[in-house]
């Protein structure tokens, strides 16, 4: 990684990028330092795809520029081809390959020797728990593994930076979470990592920042944290025993907390934002404590990214841009 | 590495990758001989009687058609290389290779000559079930294996053509069919099955200069397999230098659609 300068290992200004009378990009700007993972959020046809079509040399873009690992993509493809591994949104598997075949396929093609890429190949199988299926074509392989071959895939040349377009796209849970624990490891062994996923709670989990793009533009960035703080923080939540508390639990949440509190009767249940945490959530039961009031259930509940989605565009994520 | 190393190596990587799905996949060969197999049976004993005339019906159009038929069968191969390009782009397999540091001419000759591993295997089917009904190689060794050279030559440059359409074809179905479709005029309007002259007006002179009946009036000469007797002989530059022809038109095939499919490939679209 020491082609890279001022530690910053991708770097992408002013994108644009139209098919036809559509404008796919529209103006984008990324920036990952080295060793840090980027989340790229966002729903189906914000852009995500598009970006890293450029970022690794399949698209030009009509204007913009970019560099990956130190090397331009318009001017030095080849340098980043040979810096890059991507992992693209539908697995990239020959089906008629063994998994060891398509690795080794992928090795010999970075330029490495046969017995480097006989033994380059076997070692990521192992490490993505793919070697008892290693001799038999890719074909009978489930969708997790073929997912996990294809990463590996990316893998092979060792590269700086890696790539992944919706790794975790049609995979049943039990998938995504093998797949997550795999670009955890990845992540420990100090690659740059751009992450494109239309799940909030991926780019939570993986990410040290997120870009947020709808419609071809970058809305919101920053760590999950500051994101989730802009669409208003966390909201502490509290039941008291009787109802007859409650006006009491409401006066102390309302001195505590930045705004109006709101009471569900009923759930005997007071909820309140809130800017100083924890802090907060303390203060709040130490005070209720004193006045003798019985609290049965307390707690502090941060936004989801899907709610800082819906507050940065006005609707959710599963709606389909319209084009 | 040297660059021409590199792509040397690249190519070589690539003809294995396609072979391999060859042999893991023995459907395709089967698809691929049973069919012209097929043909040799349907022109020599259904259609046989009536082209080959009072004259010469029988054995002698028997052996004026085995050449037609090697022909017509590794010029339909080049749809494989067709649904190859169109398959590899749909599994997003086309994009993994556009994303490595490789040569991207070799992503297309290792395609374009992985698929002559398939016409060699379909000839020597073919000429075994050639041998069977009376066929027979009349002139020499060397140039019976020029005449094998010669049809696989053909089936090299139509192969280009094939992963040129198979990189601009926008889904596996389409590519199925537009791989096919040109086949038929390409290898009927021509010497395969029937004699040239025999043939009305503009089609004779599309016949008369169709590359692919110079290939196949190389070849047949190469077997030394004649025309049935009473038949014209043909005529005409193209025919007189029909070997000569053959391979300019085969060389000028290849110039033109391997820059085109390279081209083509550099800015290709996943699916």
């Amino acid at each position: 990684m020491s082609d890279t300068d001022k530690g910053v290992a991708v770097r992408a200004r002013g994108l644009v990028k139209n098919y036809g009378m559509t404008r796919a990009l529209d103006g984008v700007d990324l920036e990952i330092p080295t060793g840090q993972v980027l989340g790229l959020l966002g729903p189906n046809g914000a852009g995500k795809t598009t970006t890293v079509r450029i970022l690794t040399t399949l698209l030009r873009p009509d204007s913009g520029e970019a560099e990956v690992a130190g090397h331009d993509v318009l001017t030095d493809p080849d340098g980043v081809r040979r810096s890059i591994g991507l992992s693209g949104q539908y697995a990239a598997v020959d089906e008629n390959l063994t998994g060891f075949e398509n690795l080794y396929l992928v090795a010999r093609l970075y330029g490495q020797r046969k017995a480097q890429a006989r033994r380059r190949s076997r070692e990521l199988l192992a490490r993505f728990r793919l070697d008892e299926a290693a001799d038999r074509p890719a074909k009978g392989y489930s969708g997790g593994m073929r997912r996990r071959l294809d990463l590996a895939g990316a893998l092979v040349g060792s590269p700086s930076v890696v790539v992944l377009d919706e790794p975790t796209t049609g995979l049943d849970p039990r998938g995504r979470i093998e797949m997550w624990e795999v670009i955890e490891q990845l992540v420990a062994t100090g690659a740059t990592v751009l992450l494109t996923t239309q799940y909030l709670e991926e780019a939570d989990r993986l990410a040290d920042s997120v870009v947020v793009i709808d419609r071809g533009k970058v809305i919101a960035e920053g760590t999950p944290d500051e994101l989730k703080n802009q669409s208003g923080g966390e909201r502490l939540e509290l039941v008291v025993g009787s109802a007859e508390e409650l006006p009491l639990a409401m006066r102390v949440l309302g001195e505590i907390g930045s705004g109006e509190p709101t009471v569900d009767g009923r759930a005997r249940r007071v909820d309140v934002l809130v800017d100083t945490g924890t802090k907060a959530l303390v203060e709040a039961l130490r005070r209720l404590d004193a006045q003798n009031v019985v609290v049965q259930d307390a707690g502090l509940h941060r936004p989801t990214l899907d709610d800082v989605f819906l507050s940065l565009t006005g609707r959710g994520t599963g709606e389909e841009v319209p084009s | 590495m040297t660059s021409m190393t590199k792509v040397l190596s690249d190519s070589g990587v690539i003809t294995w990758r396609n072979v391999v799905n060859v042999r893991r996949n023995p459907e395709w060969l089967l698809g691929a001989t049973v069919f012209p197999i097929m043909f040799v049976l349907l022109f020599a004993y259904v259609f046989g009687g009536a082209i080959g005339g009072p004259g010469g019906g029988g054995l002698a159009y028997r052996e004026f058609l085995i050449a037609g038929i090697f022909a017509q069968t590794v010029a339909f191969n080049s749809s494989y290389t067709v649904i190859g390009f169109a398959n590899d782009l749909q599994k997003g397999i086309i994009d993994r290779f556009r994303s490595l540091p490789m040569s991207r001419f070799a992503v297309i000759v290792g395609r374009t000559t992985a698929d002559q591993v398939l016409s060699v295997v379909v000839l020597v089917v073919l000429s075994v079930c050639g041998l069977a009904i009376g066929w027979r190689i009349r002139g020499s060794v060397v140039d019976a294996v020029l005449g094998y050279l010669m049809i696989l030559l053909f089936a090299f440059a139509l192969s280009w053509v094939g992963a040129y359409i198979g990189l601009i074809t926008p889904s596996v179905e389409v590519a199925n069919s537009a791989g096919l479709i040109w086949m038929f005029p390409l290898t009927f309007i021509s010497s395969a099955f029937v004699p040239q002259e025999s043939l009305p007006g503009v089609l004779r002179t599309i016949a008369d200069w169709n590359p692919f009946t110079a290939a196949v009036n190389a070849t047949r000469d190469l077997f030394g397999n004649v025309s049935p007797p009473g038949w014209p002989e043909p005529s005409g530059w193209p025919a007189e230098n029909a070997a000569l022809y053959a391979i300019i038109s085969s060389i000028a095939i290849i110039a033109i659609f391997a820059p085109l499919a390279t081209a083509r490939y550099r800015r290709v679209a996943s699916k």
